[in-house]
């Protein structure tokens, strides 16, 4: 990699904008943050404009987005300028996501096998028996205990669990420096979701690359990342490091973790969020 | 300023999602249609030209310069000209004010067919979907069946056998249009079938006919109404090929397939006897085209 | 007072040779008030009790009696209103072309009841909706906002029992506080008896008084809320379920969990 600096990714400034009939809606508003080689987590409830912000870095938003930054820096690129065909080179191989359901990530009619291989011979210039091979032992590095039946398997075949192993046995060719997953284990069980996590936390830290974890889920983002951006109404309101969550000032993020159920610190009844509108004032 | 004012706040209580009764709220989303019909104006312009006809049809006397059943040799294949905008035909007869009856005979077609099309097509495909088992398969093989014959010629054969005549041939052509409808409505309420809200329903104890009526007919009826929108052209072109070929309506009934097809001997001579015609067929079926795909975009649950 | 008893509680989904059973042989009963919990991992068979119970799957054996009055396969419309299912998708289960008035209108057509204005007005403040959402379309509702009226609609028609098939799992954390508010409230008002379905031990333990969990379609174990809460639970299958409400659990911290059913 041209740049090895410890910061991967800078967003400075970043607001995405749609036009509606009624005017103009700021799905994300003046949003700042930095990616090194670690796990970050963005938190926030549906409609904080976290998936927006995972997109915009991939530029994938929808086409009547705007997006303004002053600056948005993914290693050497600058994504602000990025020709489209940059951008596709990019995608994938150097920043990669991963969705909530595997399903729509994958073509539905090839096989995982061929899938994963094809993104061998992009990046290895393998051969077609040189790719099933490698194909094979990416499955396996993922935990998938018998690669040779779940190669001829089609993407509606497979679990949502082992669609998220596939994407990110893909990952593993791929080796990108970024991983944006928006939600990747929302959709699973609990024995599941650890499984998959690990492979992830694995892959996060043998390769000691950046990973966005954008999630609802407070428990999981606290003891799965290293930093959480906690995000609401399109403005992150609290940055903090997730073993200090418990102690986060703002009132957003106390009224979250008050609100969550605990089987350590059982209430009678749960805290309501008092929304403050003096919060939208940033 | 008073006016803007008033339709303004019109406007206002129109658009606001604030409702304080039924009827705002019916409101609502009809003047949001209204709006997304004006923003689409190839939609718009189908809607134009349908409500052209319905006019034309309903002020047929009063548009019409001339008695369309009067002959008068003396004036046989006149070409168009001040007096006869578009002429007259073999037995004298001015073709603008055939043209103009010719539009009731054409709106009378297709909302008869559609009347007797909806409600049969919705309910034996709505049942099928919903009932399942053999319900379904002896009901679809039945639509399959009348769907297996080319239109026209089913329609063609029961003319045939009914006997030439308008009411004859509305029931000939309903016959070979509500297939498609059943078709459709059954798709929709599968997709419906095992909703949840139709779970709830269920198990606060409605029985068929009301989970059918209340909650089927709601969400299959975008979808229907545009497809009967749709269907409209090919009444009117199935309607006028029955004319042309003298099984639907009978002299000296003036109807646009008829028209064109007296027309054809003197295709050299007088041109305008089966151009007009034909130009009025092609125009009306194109506007119910553009007006059902506009529909879709303004009606269809998925869009919304 | 046993308001719900089931034994020896078998479903299964198809016919003949194709047929699958689904919930083996299960036993279990909920006293008046009492909140009872179904937990487990997808496909272990919880939702599928739920259907049993509210008369949306029909093919069971064993015995179900709902207050004391044993049911058949076949319901009577009264013995349908006893009990009311609140769905785990709030955008699924509210017709989208009725509006909130008509939704709650529909159960009192088909029961025949009296004072139907009367009783969507309580039944909305109940669940504390303004009135005037009654001339809404649920698309202009948030997703915690339907699921009250959802809740209304189960509860319009008064029944004694309501089945809660995951009722906050698509709900943000706080709308899902007080939407598991609203529910402690209304069982105490109402005297309700709850059978909560959830894949969240955390969810289950503030609400219920005993949980069920199920693995594969049956019972591993029944635990009380007591033991949830002061980590006394018999099975280990309960302690993943209990690890995983809390989170992630790092494999280097704690090499000793890895020994999860793949």
């Amino acid at each position: 990699m041209a740049n090895t600096s410890d910061t991967i990714l800078t967003v400075e400034n970043m607001s995405v904008e749609f036009p509606t009939l009624t005017g103009v809606t700021t799905a994300v508003h003046d949003v700042s943050f930095t990616v090194g080689r670690e796990k970050v987590g963005i938190i926030g409830e549906s409609g904080s404009g976290k998936s927006t912000t995972g997109r915009a870095i991939m530029r994938l938003q929808p086409p009547q987005a705007i997006v303004k930054a002053n600056r948005m820096q993914f290693e050497d690129v600058d994504l602000m300028t990025a020709s489209e065909e940059e951008m596709r080179s990019i995608r994938g191989r150097r920043i990669a996501m991963i969705l909530q359901d595997p399903k729509y990530s994958l073509n539905p009619v090839m096989t995982v096998g061929e899938q994963i291989s094809e993104t061998v011979i992009l990046h290895e210039r393998a051969t077609r028996q040189e790719a099933r091979n490698r194909t094979l032992a990416m499955l396996e590095r993922v935990n998938i205990r018998d690669p040779e039946r779940v190669f001829d398997l089609y993407p509606h075949e497979v679990s949502g669990g082992m669609g998220q192993r596939i994407m990110i046995s893909m990952m593993l060719i791929a080796q990108p420096s970024l991983i944006i997953a928006d939600e990747p284990t929302s959709a699973l069980d609990v024995t599941v979701r650890q499984q998959v996590l690990t492979i992830l936390d694995d892959l996060v830290v043998e390769r000691n690359i950046g990973l966005i974890f954008i999630s609802h889920d407070l428990n999981l983002v606290r003891s799965f990342c290293d930093r959480v951006i906690i995000m609401y109404a399109g403005r992150v309101v609290e940055t903090i490091t997730a073993a200090d969550l418990d102690q986060a000032q703002h009132p957003y993020t106390r009224g979250l973790l008050n609100a969550l159920p605990s089987l350590d610190r059982p209430k009678d009844r749960l805290e309501v969020l008092r929304r403050d509108p003096a919060w939208l004032e940033n | 300023m008073a006016k803007s004012g008033t339709f303004s706040n019109l406007h206002d209580w129109l658009i606001s999602e604030d409702f304080t009764s039924s009827r705002q709220a019916r409101l609502h989303s009809v003047y949001l249609g209204w709006r997304s019909l004006i923003a689409n104006p190839l939609a718009f312009a189908g809607f134009a030209i349908v409500l052209l006809l319905i006019i034309v049809a309903a002020l047929a006397p009063v548009i019409a310069v001339h008695d369309p059943f009067a002959q008068d040799f003396l004036k046989a294949l006149q070409a168009p000209s001040a007096a006869h905008w578009f002429g007259t035909d073999e037995f004298g007869r001015d073709v603008f004010s055939r043209l103009v009856y010719g539009a009731r005979t054409t709106l009378y077609i297709t909302i008869l067919v559609t009347i007797i099309v909806a409600p049969i097509g919705f309910v034996i495909g709505a049942t099928a979907g919903y009932l399942g088992g053999w319900v379904d398969v002896v009901l679809m093989r039945i639509t399959d069946i009348f769907l297996s014959f080319p239109s026209l010629v089913l329609a063609l054969a029961f003319s045939a056998a009914l006997g030439p005549g308008i009411e004859n041939a509305v029931i000939a052509i309903a016959l070979t249009v509500w297939p498609p409808i059943a078709r459709l409505a059954r798709a929709e309420t599968l997709t419906f079938r095992h909703a949840d809200f139709v779970i709830a329903a269920e198990l606060q104890g409605a029985g068929t006919g009301r989970i059918l009526l209340r909650h089927i007919v709601p969400l299959c009826a975008p979808s229907i109404i545009v497809r009967l929108t749709l269907n409209m052209s090919s009444i009117i072109l199935t309607a006028a090929g029955l004319g042309f070929l003298g099984l639907g309506a009978q002299p000296p009934m003036a109807e646009w397939g008829a028209m064109a097809a007296s027309g054809r001997q003197y295709l050299l001579d007088a041109w305008w006897l089966t151009t007009v015609p034909g130009i009025a067929i092609l125009t009306v079926s194109l506007a119910f085209n553009l007006l059902g795909d506009g529909l879709r975009d303004i009606m269809d649950p998925r869009n919304g | 007072m046993t308001m719900i008893k089931a034994q020896h509680l078998a479903v299964s989904y198809g016919h003949g040779d194709t047929a699958l059973k689904v919930v083996k042989d299960v036993s279990f009963e909920a006293q008046k008030g009492e909140t009872f919990g179904l937990v487990g991992e997808s496909g272990c068979g919880k939702s599928t009790i739920l259907g049993a119970l509210a008369g949306r799957n029909k093919q069971w054996t064993g015995s179900i009696e709902i207050e004391g009055e044993t049911i058949g396969q076949k319901r009577t419309r009264a013995q349908l209103a006893k009990q009311q299912l609140v769905f785990q998708d709030p955008f699924g289960s509210i017709h989208p072309r009725h509006t909130i008035g008509r939704t709650l209108l529909e159960p009192l057509e088909i029961h025949g009841k009296d004072r139907r204005q009367e009783r969507i007005e309580k039944v909305l403040t109940d669940v504390g909706l303004p009135l005037k959402f009654r001339y809404r379309y649920p698309h202009q509702l948030s997703g915690g906002q339907r699921q009250r009226v959802a809740i209304a609609r189960a509860l319009i028609l008064e029944p004694k029992i309501l089945l809660l098939d995951e009722p906050t799992s698509a709900l943000d954390v706080s709308i899902q506080a007080e939407i598991l508010n609203l529910l402690k409230d209304l069982r105490e008002r109402e005297k309700l008896t709850y059978i909560l379905v959830s894949h969240d031990l955390a969810v289950v333990a503030h609400l219920c008084d005993r949980v069920a969990i199920m693995q594969s379609g049956g019972f591993v174990e029944i635990a009380t809320r007591q033991q949830l809460l002061e980590n006394t639970v018999e099975h280990p299958y309960t302690r993943i379920l209990m690890d995983g409400s809390r989170g992630y659990v790092s494999e280097k911290r704690e090499r000793n969990s890895a020994a999860l059913p793949a």
